[in-house]
């Protein structure tokens, strides 16, 4: 048995507008083994998003826990919570979300740069990774200069860079057509099979999140309601009905 | 993150809105300039100032006399030092004693009498007065016609303009005086007076009575040839000590000639040799504001002293006052410059909410948010200062030069009325330097601040 990388415990995210108060998150306990494809999966406003900003470090739980690689990120610091940030976690939006007035390098090697990495390795590192989602002859032209599909690769390349060992996606085929959108996921599998990395997706589209993630969990008006695995014998036929 | 990045950073943001940032940081440099621009005509004008005051040589100068010249009476003094008949002697030994304190340039006695001048066979009375070498570049002497005295032992004369009218059998015209020097010192310059005066001369100690030794010298008429070498163009009225005669002579040459003074008179019972007593010694200091040290130094030694210190204490204070307020009224360009900044950052926030939350949500820090608002501050200070010294050293010069043109059109000598003093320079770099970082620190924080979710749902 795979040890634990994520671990949720009665988590609430309460947002208050006006007078009402807004249950996004309420009463989530999951846990996510360290390697697995998790899809989270819900309707708008189910608030799967929020889930994921709560492991992704960037919210805070109204209350409850999320205790990621045994650390509680409802006690770090905001300097800790970025340290984590930084180094634990890798995301990918489904705007993509490439800084416009960077190149695609510069992109790649901007975590390099919070992380103080050296600055001679950065270069090597940063076409290293471009190279790995196949866009190296791309790498000195800015993100309007390219596709969706290219841009989303190239947010990936920049999600992998400080080597993390979670990786979480928002909607990452949102805003792609199909075709694109399998190269994407595609990837997101390579990356959860051969590096490791605990992969949580968020998706409303429940045949895709079928087809790549090994674990669908279910939300609605905030709550979990539903945690299937799927066999691994499905996700191979998955597999050889996209291959052919 | 490092330093380098950040800069990298920085500059790369501050390319990106560079309309708005280039007009903050010529806010910043009009700021810089203004501020620049008035305080080194407050340190000019103090300069020149205090360049005038020193060449006036009133403030640098203390006169010294003996207490026991009691028209220099002076009740405090009296009461404090030892009395008149009990204290020193102005002599020789006394004014070397005084030259050898420390910030002390020179001391000369001041030797002064009235005598009769002859010029071409015509008698006139005057005062004269002996001049040091050092007196040529007090500006006294500065619109003299002719030349100073070619040596300290020459046998030569400098006339007041007001002499020069009497031996010319001018009359000097009531009200304005706007004699021309040029037309007086030219039939004047190369010719020769005579003056007369009463030499004291040691006699010889033919009695050999010791007790009379104190009074052992006699008064004997002599003649002196003198050649006229300048003409000075001075108000006869003026304050300057040195200055109130008619005609200047070399101190060496006026010294070797034994004159007889008032005081050889007065001392002639306690003296008890041939050595001169003076009435009075100018003492010269280094620097005004030592001025004061010096005089009570020489007061211990049991003299009364005279300098125009509290008049240039008043200036000082005026010009210090000046400076701040010349200060202030630069500083307020800065102070909308730092307005400036502040705005500018703020949009910069709005605009790049997004952008922030990206830099959040792959990993940066509040502290790397903040640092990068800072240095894109600092960057616009640096580079404002750079360009805003610059622009006032610029004004400044074109003052100067504006200001001379007019003063040679008026034929005055040309006068440096602007400078930027390299501290000046420092100051404004590290000054607006500072007051950006200042004005950084409100958008700073706020960008710090911001919460990634929000950040990140911004369009």
């Amino acid at each position: 048995m795979d040890p634990t990388a994520i671990h949720a415990e009665k988590l609430c995210r309460h947002y208050r507008m006006g007078e009402t108060l807004i249950p996004a998150v309420d009463g989530v306990t999951l846990t996510v083994r360290a390697g697995e494809f998790v899809a989270l999966l819900g309707s708008s406003g189910s608030g799967k998003s929020s889930v994921l900003n709560l492991i992704a470090g960037l919210d805070r739980p109204t209350s409850g826990s999320v205790v990621v690689n045994e650390r509680d990120l409802s006690q770090l610091s905001r300097e800790d919570l970025a340290h984590y940030r930084l180094h634990t976690v890798g995301m990918v939006f489904q705007s993509f979300n490439l800084i416009g007035s960077m190149t695609l390098a510069e992109n790649v090697e901007l975590p390099m740069r919070f992380a103080e990495v050296d600055r001679s390795k950065r270069g090597d590192l940063a076409r290293e990774a471009l190279e790995r989602v196949g866009l190296e002859a791309r790498m000195n032209h800015r993100p309007s200069e390219l596709s969706g599909g290219e841009q989303q690769r190239a947010a990936l390349a920049r999600a992998l860079i400080n080597r993390p060992q979670l990786l979480l996606a928002d909607e990452p085929t949102g805003n792609l057509d199909s075709h694109t959108g399998t190269e994407i996921m595609n990837l997101l599998r390579e990356f959860n099979r051969q590096l490791g990395m605990t992969v949580v997706m968020v998706t409303h589209e429940r045949t895709l999140a079928e087809r790549y993630a090994q674990r669908l969990i279910f939300l609605a008006d905030g709550k979990l309601v539903g945690d299937e695995s799927i066999s691994a014998m499905a996700l191979s036929a998955s597999e050889d009905g996209q291959l052919r | 993150m490092k330093l380098p990045d950040l800069t990298e950073l920085a500059v790369r943001n501050l390319r990106e809105s560079f309309l708005r940032n280039s007009l903050t940081t010529v806010g910043i440099s009009v700021g810089v300039a203004s501020l620049v621009a008035m305080l080194s005509l407050g340190i000019g004008l103090q300069q020149l100032a205090s360049r005038r005051l020193m060449k006036s040589g009133l403030f640098d100068t203390v006169v010294v006399t003996s207490r026991r010249d009691l028209r220099n009476f002076n009740r405090e003094e009296e009461r404090n030092g030892p009395a008149p008949g009990e204290s020193r002697i102005l002599d020789e030994p006394t004014r070397q004693e005084i030259e050898r304190l420390p910030n002390v340039v020179e001391a000369y006695p001041d030797i002064r009498f009235i005598t009769e001048l002859r010029y071409e066979d015509k008698p006139h009375l005057t005062t004269i007065a002996a001049l040091p070498a050092s007196a040529k570049s007090t500006d006294a002497f500065e619109t003299m016609q002719g030349h100073f005295f070619s040596s300290d032992m020459a046998p030569e004369a400098i006339l007041q303009k007001a002499f020069a009218e009497e031996l010319l059998g001018k009359a000097p015209k009531p009200g304005l005086d706007e004699t021309n020097v040029k037309e007086l010192a030219a039939p004047l310059i190369g010719k020769e007076l005579t003056m007369r005066y009463a030499q004291r001369e040691a006699a010889q100690a033919s009695t050999g009575d010791q007790s009379l030794s104190g009074a052992a010298y006699s008064v004997v008429s002599r003649e002196q040839k003198l050649k006229i070498v300048g003409v000075a163009d001075l108000d006869p009225e003026s304050m300057r000590g040195p200055t109130r005669a008619r005609v200047f002579l070399p101190l060496k040459l006026a010294e070797s000639l034994h004159v007889m003074q008032p005081t050889d008179l007065r001392e002639i019972s306690r003296t008890a040799s041939d050595q001169p007593v003076y009435s009075s010694v100018s003492v010269r200091v280094k620097n005004p504001s030592q001025t004061q040290t010096i005089e009570n130094t020489i007061r211990k030694m049991g003299f009364n002293t005279f300098s125009i210190l509290d008049a240039s204490k008043s200036i000082q204070q005026f010009f210090k006052v000046l400076d701040v307020f010349l200060g202030i009224f630069g500083s307020l360009a800065l102070a909308v410059a730092f307005i400036g900044i502040v705005n500018t950052l703020v949009m910069a926030i709005l605009e790049r909410r997004r952008e922030i939350g990206i830099m959040k949500a792959i990993g940066a820090s509040d502290g790397d948010i903040k640092k990068l608002f800072f240095a894109e501050a600092g960057a616009m200070g640096i580079l404002g200062g750079m360009v805003g010294v610059a622009l006032g050293w610029a004004i400044g010069q074109v003052i100067n030069l504006g200001t001379n043109v007019y003063l040679k059109s008026q034929s005055f000598p040309p006068e440096h009325f602007w400078s930027v003093p390299w501290w000046l320079v420092a100051f404004a770099l590290v000054f607006s330097f500072f007051v950006s970082l200042a004005a950084g620190l409100y958008p700073a924080g706020r960008a710090a601040r911001l919460d990634p979710v929000q950040a990140l749902r911004y369009e």
